[in-house]
This record gives structure tokens, C-alpha cells and sequence, in this order.
């Protein structure tokens, strides 16, 4: 009888597990908490759209058709013109880094657009981090063709064809995602719930450990999975709600467009949740003591931030890590978040990279299962 | 015969790493006793009683409790025993009424309420119910633990070093609740320091580097460990305790308030050395060893052997 699974027994922990995290008001703020700064702090600060990027002109010509252009640059906010200055001077701040643009725009720019020549202008860039230039760089064509179009004498005007009057040699950097926080804000939901979610797991049994009272239910009928699945069903009420505050922030506070089905996505996120409780439990039932736990909890958290595509695009990673990334339950529920939120996906779509995280949901909890000791032995 | 054993084990064994533990220790306890486990500390007493309640599996020996085997029926075993650990371990963070709550709904009790209700009130503790495990006084954090212990009406209770920093009263009241549970049926195995509380116990047994030294009834222990002792008062007794220790067949010389206790195994060449002592200004008398002269002769003895 004590052997199979049991019901009130698994309701026990349940209850006990609520009145102990009502108790810990310290560790319920932290909860709410966390989700809320993290996406302020994340929300607002992460930008891949970065403006008044540093730039320096370099005009052999000075007529007024290169003023159009550096006055257009400057309006578009992408670029602030810091001085005009010689070739050697802007290219040594170049190499130095103090600047992130040098526009050069040659002898007789001027004059060769009122004879319709295409004067061809340099635009050098700094292109040490890539994703902090593209952005300005796409934008430059449309920049200038929109300067040249207003300013532009009457019969010069059919200069404005296709290719326009100047030859600007610039790499188109395609952005589905133009605003930042479509990608980011939504990417914050596994974020969040990784981070919570295993670090509050990870010291379930750890606790009960330190705090010597798993002799006591070590000593009574109480089976390994009602004590398992009786820690985690409190969390997956708590995770819920962090889910809720995110997509009620990503709704109002960042105008994220939320297409798909929200029921699909609350139900993904059940499976995520409990996958990240039991990797959680998992670390609790290996730790000698809850500092451990933590520690083994970053260690998960960690390669979930960075090798997951939320931080840097999966698809420049090196194969290794995208191998590793793909074994972490954050990169697929990213992909599932970011696909039902901002595209609409549903099952079909989402399927592929439900299992994984299913997968990794039932390994975590045998393992955790199988190594927590009935006995003190 | 056998079936009124509550407890019936032979040649149990446990090793941690190269340390044996417990050193093939066998029992036999008879419902409704009120068995006393003695010894110092690190003697095994602990790791005994966790291989009783099915928390640690022996290496070697076998054995029932209860009627389960200890080594394949843990699960039986957890169901019917009440096992109170030596240091509190219920939640602190939940109130005295949560905590009972909780243990009644994992043990499955039926009538769960009445069962918790009727806890609170037998101990006392019913005014307090609200109050969190952790606030609890180290005499009320022991009556939570053994009204816990109690819920599921076991029946055999383990207790570990139930009284450790106990004030007297409320250890009166703690064996006065002992001895009535155990007129009930009740089995009770007990660990414990005190040698008041041993003698409160049917049977007590002493173990002593994981092995099992000498059990009886208190007076039987006594008389086995065929101990002589003799009570000394009179000026200066330190120095006079000084001087007789290692003398030609004194095995023990402690001091007793005012007095000294001096204890023997082999009385005749005890009785030359107290001699002088007879027309001194010190006064000497035989008397009868109590059980601390007996244990502390035995734990000597034990560390001469076993170490």
C-alpha cells in the first residue's frame, strides 16, 4: 500500500511547501521580484539598435552638396559628426577606436553630381563589433537618397533614379527584428524562469537536509516522487505568475505584439517550468549544502544565458555550441516564445522544439528521482 | 515467545568507510518495555536506532522489528514506528498545528483533525498551536517533537536523546508521559545520558565503540559488573584522590560532591590499599556501586579493549 504512489501523501509536501514559501518573505519578494527588475533592467538597456554612433568627416570637397550629406547623416541620429578632419588624423582615430565612423567624401563631390558623374563616397567603419554598425549602415542609402531628394536643383532631379546621385558601398545587414525589445522582452520570459526557477529548486532538498529535518521524513512512508513532484507543483504556480507579469509587461510597458495563442504558450511554459524544477531538484539531491546548490545552479544558468540565442544569435555560433546550446530546455522555449509571440506559430510549427525540452523534463526528474536516498546509507 | 518481541535482531552490523560503527549487536525487546540505550558518545547508539527504524540498511546480522524484517521491509517498518531524532528536525517554519498537520497527512491518519486536535490538547500545547516550530523553548520544541512523534499511533517509539538540554521539570513530565504510554503497550527504545533516566527504564543496555558492554534490568547490570565500591569523606580529598589513583587494585577513584567514590573489580588488594585509610583522619565505608560507578568502570574497560 505504501509503495505505490500516494495522493494525500503527495498533497502533504504540497501544502507544507506553500506554507513554507508564504513563510520566507524574503525569498516570495525575490520571486516577483526578479522578473520585474530583470525586465526593466534588460528591457530597457539591452539595444541592438545603437544611435549617435561616433563618426568623423573627411571632405576634400567642401561644396554644398557634401554639407547635404553630413547635414542628413546628422539628422538620422545614427551618426554624430564629431569634426571634420585630414585623412591621417581620422584614420588614426579610427585605429584607436574614439571613433566608429570616417565619411570620405572625395575632390569635387560637388561638382560631379551636378554632372550627373555618381561621385563615389567611402564610408569607413569600425567594425569591431558588428552588430553595433549594422544598423547604421542599412540605414545610410535611405539617408542620403531622402537628403538628396529635397535638395536636389529642378533638373537635377531625375539624378534621384534607382541608383541615386551618389555610389555609397555599404553592407545591407537584414534585420527582421528592427526594435530590439520584440526580440529581447520575450527572450526575458526563459530567462527568468531559468533563473528562478532552478536556484529555489536546487535548495529543496538541500534545505531539508541542512536543516536535519529529512531524517524525519526520510524516517516516515513518504516516497521519493511525492516528495519530487510535491516541491515542484508550489513553483509551478510561482512560475506562472512570473509568466503572466512578463507577458502583461510585454503587452503595456513594451508594446511587444503578442500574435499567437496564449493558452499554446501558457502550456509550453508548464512543460519549461518543470523541466528547469527538475534540473533544480536534481542539483538539490547532489549538493552537500544549499551554498553548493546555488553555485551548481549558475552553472546550469550561465551557458543557458549565453549559449541559448538570447544574448548572442544562436546561428553565429561555433557547431560545438550550438550542440550544447540545443541540449538546454532555454533555447527551444525561446524559439517557442519568440515564434508564438511574434509570428504566430502554432503546434506544428512549435513542435520540434517541444519534445527536447520534454526530453530533458523526464530525464532531469529520473535522475533526480533515482538519487534521492530513502536512506541515510 | 517470540511474538510479544517487538524488536528480536542478532549480529547487526554497520560500517561507515573502515569504522565499524556497530559491532554485531544483538537485541531483544519486549512489548511494552522501556528499553535504555546508554553509552558515550560515538558508542553506535544512534546509527542502532536508524538501522531499527529503516533508515540505515546493516552491512551484516539480521533481524525484525516489529515483525519486518530490517533489512527488505523498511517501508513496513516507517509505517509503525515513531522515531524522534536527537536534534529537532520539524519544520521551523511552520506553526506547532502545521507541523502535526503535516506528519498526520503523511502517515495517512485517519481523522485527521481529531487526531491533531487531540495531540494538541493531551500535550498542552493547544494554547500554543499557532505559534511557529522555531519560537519554541527547547522543553516545548521536545513536546512538539514527540506529540509528533505519537500521531500515527505507533507501535514502537525511538527516541534519541529525547531530554538533551531539558530542564528537570519538564523531564519529569517528558517520562511521565513515557511511562503511561508505555502502560498502554506502547514499546519505547530510549538513547540518553542520565543515569536517573536510566534507571526509570526496564531494561537498559550499554554500548560502548559499537559494542553492546552489558544489558539486564539496572540492579542486574550492577551485579554483573561485580563492582566493590567505597565511599570516602574527610579533609582533603583531591590530593587524597591524586594519591590513589593507579594504586594496586583501585580501578576507579571519582569524586562524588564531598566525597569520593572509589570502585574496584578485584576487592582483596583494594582492600590493603584503602587500609591505612580506616585509622586516619579520612573515614572509609563499603557501599553499594551505583549504576554510574558501574558504567564508568565499564567504559574504561571498553576503551582498554577496544582501542
Amino acid at each position: 500500500m505504501s509503495r505505490r504512489f500516494s495522493l494525500s501523501r503527495f498533497w502533504a509536501i504540497v501544502l507544507k511547501e506553500f506554507i513554507q514559501m508564504k513563510r520566507d518573505r524574503a525569498t516570495f519578494a525575490m520571486m516577483v521580484g526578479i522578473p520585474l527588475v530583470q525586465l526593466l533592467l534588460f528591457g530597457y538597456a539591452i539595444n541592438s539598435d545603437p544611435k549617435f554612433l561616433p563618426t568623423l568627416i573627411v571632405d576634400a570637397d567642401g561644396g554644398p552638396f557634401a554639407r547635404t550629406l553630413v547635414q542628413a547623416m546628422t539628422h538620422s541620429e545614427y551618426f554624430d559628426v564629431l569634426d571634420v578632419t585630414t585623412e591621417d588624423g581620422a584614420a588614426r582615430a579610427l585605429k584607436l577606436g574614439e571613433t566608429q565612423f570616417v565619411l570620405n567624401i572625395p575632390v569635387d563631390f560637388t561638382r560631379r553630381i551636378l554632372r550627373g558623374e555618381r561621385p563615389a563616397v567611402l564610408l569607413e567603419a569600425d567594425a569591431t563589433d558588428p552588430a553595433a554598425t549594422a544598423p547604421a549602415l542599412a540605414a545610410i542609402n535611405v539617408i542620403v537618397q531622402s537628403a538628396f531628394a529635397r535638395d536636389l536643383p529642378g533638373p537635377l532631379r531625375p539624378l534621384n533614379g534607382s541608383a541615386g546621385p551618389v555610389d555609397f558601398q555599404v553592407h545591407r545587414h537584414y534585420n527582421p527584428e528592427g526594435i530590439t525589445q520584440y526580440n529581447v522582452v520575450p527572450g526575458l520570459m526563459g530567462v527568468v524562469l531559468t533563473m528562478t526557477m532552478v536556484v529555489i529548486t536546487a535548495l529543496a532538498i538541500t534545505r531539508e537536509r541542512e536543516r536535519g529535518t529529512m531524517e524525519n521524513l526520510l524516517a516516515t512512508p513518504v516516497r521519493p516522487s511525492e516528495v519530487m513532484i510535491g516541491k515542484i507543483l508550489p513553483y509551478i504556480i510561482v512560475g506562472y505568475v512570473q509568466v503572466t507579469l512578463i507577458l502583461l509587461a510585454s503587452r503595456f510597458l513594451f508594446h511587444v505584439p503578442i500574435i499567437g495563442n496564449l493558452a499554446l504558450l501558457y502550456l509550453v511554459a508548464l512543460l519549461f517550468i518543470a523541466a528547469n524544477l527538475a534540473m533544480g531538484i536534481t542539483f538539490s539531491t547532489v549538493a552537500k549544502n544549499q551554498l553548493q546548490a546555488v553555485q551548481m545552479a549558475f552553472f546550469f544558468f550561465l551557458p543557458s544565458l549565453l549559449l541559448s540565442g538570447f544574448m548572442f544569435p544562436f546561428r553565429g555560433m561555433p557547431e560545438w555550441a550550438q550542440v550544447l546550446g540545443s541540449a538546454l530546455p532555454l533555447t527551444h522555449f525561446l524559439r517557442v516564445v519568440r515564434g508564438v509571440m511574434l509570428k504566430g506559430n502554432g503546434i506544428a510549427e512549435i513542435a520540434p522544439e517541444v519534445w527536447p525540452i520534454a526530453l530533458f523534463m523526464l530525464v532531469a526528474m529520473f535522475v533526480a528521482v533515482k538519487r534521492y536516498r530513502q536512506t541515510l546509507d | 515467545m517470540s511474538s510479544d518481541l517487538v524488536i528480536d535482531v542478532s549480529d547487526v552490523t554497520k560500517k561507515f568507510g573502515d569504522k565499524t560503527v556497530v559491532n554485531g549487536i544483538g537485541l531483544q525487546v519486549r512489548q511494552g518495555e522501556i528499553y535504555g540505550f546508554l553509552g558515550p558518545n560515538g558508542s553506535g547508539k544512534t546509527t542502532f536506532i536508524r538501522m531499527l527504524c529503516g533508515l540505515l540498511t546493516p552491512d551484516a546480522g539480521s533481524g525484525t522489528c516489529l515483525g519486518y524484517d530490517v533489512r527488505t521491509q523498511q517501508a513496513d517498518i516507517k509505517r509503525h514506528v515513531g522515531y524522534m531524532t536527537q536534534k529537532f528536525s520539524f519544520y521551523e517554519d511552520l506553526s506547532i498545528r502545521e507541523n502535526l498537520d503535516f506528519i498526520a497527512r503523511i502517515y495517512g491518519v485517519p481523522g485527521r483533525h481529531e487526531a491533531v486536535e487531540g495531540s494538541l490538547k493531551r500535550l498542552g500545547l493547544h494554547q500554543r498551536s499557532h505559534q511557529l516550530a522555531g519560537q519554541l523553548s527547547g522543553g516545548w520544541k521536545q513536546r512538539l517533537a514527540l506529540a509528533a512523534c505519537l500521531i500515527h499511533t505507533p507501535r514502537l517509539l525511538l527516541l534519541d536523546e529525547p531530554t538533551a538540554g531539558v530542564d528537570p521539570k519538564a523531564r519529569r513530565e517528558f517520562w511521565d508521559e513515557i511511562h503511561q504510554l508505555s502502560a498502554g503497550g506502547l514499546t519505547v527504545l530510549i538513547t540518553t545520558h542520565y543515569m536517573d533516566e536510566a534507571e526509570r527504564c526496564h531494561q537498559i543496555a550499554y554500548l560502548a565503540y559499537g559494542n553492546l558492554l552489558t544489558r539486564g534490568t539496572v540492579a542486574e547490570v550492577i551485579a554483573s559488573a561485580k563492582l566493590s565500591t567505597w565511599e570516602i569523606t574527610g579533609p582533603d580529598l583531591p590530593a587524597l584522590a591524586m594519591r590513589l589513583r593507579g594504586q594496586p587494585g583501585l580501578d576507579e577513584v571519582v569524586a562524588f560532591g564531598n566525597t569520593l567514590h572509589v570502585s574496584s573489580r578485584d576487592p582483596v588488594p583494594a582492600e590493603q590499599t584503602l587500609a591505612p585509610l580506616r585509622t586516619g583522619a579520612h573515614r572509609c565505608r563499603s557501599i553499594p556501586p551505583g549504576l554510574e560507578d558501574v558504567f564508568i568502570s565499564l567504559m574504561n574497560t571498553a576503551r582498554d579493549n577496544f582501542k
